[in-house]
């Protein structure tokens, strides 16, 4: 690991303020994707910004709106009873991250700006048409994915909260893990709220999270597993690896997201 | 260098640190505890897992510097003075929870975290998904989960509640 310098600033300002003076300066959160990163030497930052003295670790349920801020830890959007409340899938996929020695450190702004191929919480954030709050503006989540580790977020730009439109009438994640990782070799996230019909895949595409458009009308008008039986998912854009061909991807989808749509009801 | 003030065991230490120092290298090239292991450099393994204000946490993936002010306990700091082992290690020992050994730091102190975490008692099928972040290329797992199904009694201070078995 190369060293670095290591700051821990106390408000989002401040935060903000030294990842602009510097470009090769690094946001931490949970360090659970991060730090094996810099164990590995793949990442060389001058600098380490901490964001565990920002605060933003609160869980809010007010009117339409549930609110997750952004150092929020898996573990603790997991337990939440506003979560669970408002949207239980939520809680359940948290619950699904990783181990629980992962679950106490990782939080989901970390997840959502790696935005990594295999990762949850970019299929329900898609899925449920969620806003992401930056320090200096509100990102769309059908904007803000694109591609394999790659978002909308502009270098030094950090993410500050999530907001989930409510209310949801059904919502269900359904995780085909890779046993090794426990990262989804397949996650299919289905929801009905305020963002219409929804249906987001990860851990299968090549560009990382996506919406199955198909799935999605038919789904819109008869919300059963059967309506989507026979729909078929093109292998062209999905990934290859030791862990499975494009095409085993392209079934998983299929059954994933039928029992998706049967846990949610 | 930068400074970290930190509790280990009971005992305040102000230790100098990189600011790449690993909470794990922390503890076992500068304070000596090398009974917290290192089994691999994914954080997938689990052998590092000690108490970081009670929480397990891996500690080969968090910096020692972000244990500033933290209160730290590792598997040396589990048995009482007098030698006598915390009910988890008795159990493990009972029930010959261990092989080589490698593992068992990680395990114990993921063990003790995860009966913690369920005082309405805890499942067979719970206490095998509650080990997935620690790996034992030993066991076979099998009595790993009947010391931590025998040290749930032993640690809450009554049986466990029928339905959860
Ligand atoms: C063994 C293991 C299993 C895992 N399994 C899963 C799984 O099943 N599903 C899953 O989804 N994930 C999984 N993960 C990843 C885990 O969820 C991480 O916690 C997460 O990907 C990153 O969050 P973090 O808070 O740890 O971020 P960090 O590792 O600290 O940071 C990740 C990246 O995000 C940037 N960043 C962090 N916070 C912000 C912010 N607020 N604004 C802008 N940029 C920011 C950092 O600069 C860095 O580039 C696993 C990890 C491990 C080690
Ligand atoms: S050494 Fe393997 S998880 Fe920490
Ligand atoms: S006892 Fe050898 S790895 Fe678990």
């Amino acid at each position: 690991m190369y060293d670095f310098a290591y700051h821990k600033p106390a408000n989002v300002a401040d935060a903000a303020k030294l990842l602009a003076a510097d470009g090769e300066a690094k946001a931490l959160a949970g360090g659970q994707t991060f730090i094996p990163v810099l164990k590995q030497r793949l990442n060389k930052p001058s600098a380490v910004i901490d964001l565990g003295g920002l605060g933003l670790s609160g869980i809010t349920l007010a009117g339409n709106t549930l609110t997750i801020q952004a150092m929020a830890k898996h573990g603790a959007v997991a337990a939440s009873a506003e979560v669970k409340k408002a949207i239980s899938a939520l809680a359940t996929l948290a619950g699904w991250i990783g181990d629980t020695q992962v679950r106490h450190r990782g939080t989901i702004g970390g997840s959502l700006a790696n935005n990594d191929p295999s990762a949850c919480y970019p299929a329900a954030v898609l899925a449920l048409g969620a806003t992401i709050k930056t320090n200096t503006r509100s990102i769309k989540a059908d904007d803000f994915f694109q591609g394999m580790f790659t978002t909308a977020l502009e270098p030094g730009e950090l993410i500050t909260a999530v907001e989930f439109p409510l209310p949801v009438e059904k919502s269900a994640y359904e995780k085909f893990r890779n046993p090794a990782s426990r990262y989804a070799m397949v996650g299919v996230f289905v929801a009905k709220g305020p963002a219409g019909v929804r249906v987001a895949i990860t851990g299968a595409g090549q560009n990382g999270v996506f919406r199955h458009a198909e799935m999605e009308a038919a789904l819109a008008k008869n919300w059963s597993p059967e309506a989507i039986v026979g729909i078929k998912t093109p292998a062209d854009d999905l990934n290859s690896d030791i862990h499975g061909s494009a095409a085993y991807r392209a079934h998983l989808i299929g059954v994933m997201a039928k029992r998706a749509v049967v846990a949610a009801g | 260098m930068p400074q970290v003030s930190l509790t280990v065991n009971g005992k305040a230490h102000k230790v100098e640190v990189e600011g790449r120092t690993l909470l794990v290298e922390l503890l076992r090239e500068k304070l000596g505890l090398t009974g917290t292991h290192v089994g691999c450099d994914t954080s997938q393994c689990g052998a590092c897992v000690v108490h970081v204000d009670g929480n397990s946490t891996k500690s080969c993936s968090m910096l020692a510097i972000q244990a500033e002010g933290c209160s730290i306990t590792t598997i040396e700091g589990l048995a009482k003075a007098d030698g006598t082992l915390h009910p988890m290690q008795e159990m493990f020992r009972e029930h010959h929870a261990l092989q080589c050994g490698f593992c068992t730091p990680g395990m114990v102190m993921s063990a003790i975290d995860l009966v913690k975490m369920h005082p309405q008692g805890l499942s067979e099928a719970e206490i095998r998904e509650g080990l997935e972040g620690n790996l034992c290329r030993c066991t076979g797992y099998h009595n790993i989960v009947k010391a931590i199904a025998a040290a749930w009694p032993l640690m809450h201070g009554h049986a466990m509640p029928a339905a959860a078995e």
